[in-house]
């Protein structure tokens, strides 16, 4: 009989997809909880990809490249403008 | 090891004092450090990070999607993403694409020719950093050893201290018996000196008295000679004289 694991300890990628909203809203949204992930993230992005002997241009081209893609996404309605159809 | 004991035995002496005491007192006892110490070495850096396809991608989501589409999964994903945003015009084609077509070119032209030579020059400059910080690590470390070569000399020359000590201790020695010899032979001339003058002092003093009485008895004797024996004695000379020289004729 494996060991049951909380629903709350399980991580993202072991939730099965009924259960992802009853796990997203076990998460912890308080501002501590938030900067705590925030944190989170930066550091296992940091040691996997920079705090490296020999780090290679992925490291900060991933991060430049999420800069491109979000700023379009930020600027989209502005961009709307120049697509190819006659009525906008 | 005896800290270990007094840590254990100062609980007991905490609740042996009054209650009042006992509180105010921190209460420190309880063990720090339970653990082994895990800070120290720092394990070192990975050598290289994480894998990243075409410099944007990384290597997670290619074996993430090979055991349902293989190889070429993830590509045809990307090129079904692609077509998909294109004609629907959720990426819409406008100047700022050709602008970043020619820049992507021009970025991605020189990572290809300079990328090799960046990244040895990087490496080259890391290598140079961890190589000094090594050399301090040893230099800091033989110097240590030198030391902890040193305070063994001299603990084996404090050993010798006690030869060092008799040494000295013999010299003081000799000096004392010196000194005593010495002063020994002072005090044997002072008193010689005063047992001289007190026997001089007696030869002088019986000198002196048979000196005097010697002349006293000759003073006295020859006032005792009266005229009438002086001429006595003369004519009883003379009478001797010539006898005397009658024999000396006689043996001539």
């Amino acid at each position: 009989l494996p060991a049951a694991v909380l629903l709350k300890d399980t991580k993202l990628m072991d939730v099965k997809l009924g259960q992802l909203g009853s796990w997203l809203a076990m998460r912890d949204f308080t501002p501590g909880g938030i900067m705590g992930a925030i944190r989170r993230g930066h550091e296992r992005y940091y040691n996997k990809y920079i705090n490296v002997r020999k780090g290679g241009l992925g490291g900060i081209s991933m991060v430049l490249a999420g800069y491109v893609i979000l700023s379009y996404m930020w600027s989209y309605d502005h961009i709307k403008h120049d697509r190819r159809r006659k009525y906008h | 090891m005896l800290s270990r004991l007094v840590l254990r035995a100062a609980p007991a002496a905490l609740r042996a004092l009054p209650p009042p005491v006992a509180v105010g007192v921190l209460h420190a006892t309880r063990t720090l450090h339970t653990t082994q110490q895990s800070l120290a070495p720092v394990p070192p850096l990975p050598e290289k990070g994480g894998e990243v396809r075409h410099g944007l991608i990384p290597e997670e989501f290619f074996q993430f999607l090979y055991p349902k589409t293989g190889v070429t999964g993830p590509y045809m994903l990307g090129t079904g993403l692609l077509l998909y945003l294109l004609s629907k015009e959720i990426y819409v084609v406008n100047h700022e694409t050709a602008a970043a077509a020619c820049i992507l070119t021009v970025i991605i032209y020189a990572i290809k020719k300079f990328g090799a030579d960046v990244a040895a020059f990087a490496d080259k400059l890391n290598e140079e950093k961890l190589a000094s910080a090594l050399a301090m690590k040893n230099e800091a470390i033989q110097t240590l050893q030198t030391a902890i070569e040193e305070e063994k000399k001299e603990q084996w020359r404090v050993e010798g201290r006690s030869y060092l000590f008799d040494a000295k201790r013999n010299n003081i020695a000799m000096l004392l018996e010196t000194n005593y010899r010495e002063r020994l032979l002072t005090v044997y001339n002072e008193v010689k000196k005063r047992l001289d003058y007190q026997v001089a002092m007696q030869n002088l003093k019986r000198q002196k008295e048979q000196d005097h009485m010697i002349q006293w008895v000759e003073k006295n004797v020859v006032q005792s000679i009266t005229p009438q024996q002086q001429k006595e004695s003369i004519a009883k000379c003379i009478l001797d004289l010539k006898a005397l020289s009658k024999t000396a004729h006689a043996a001539v």
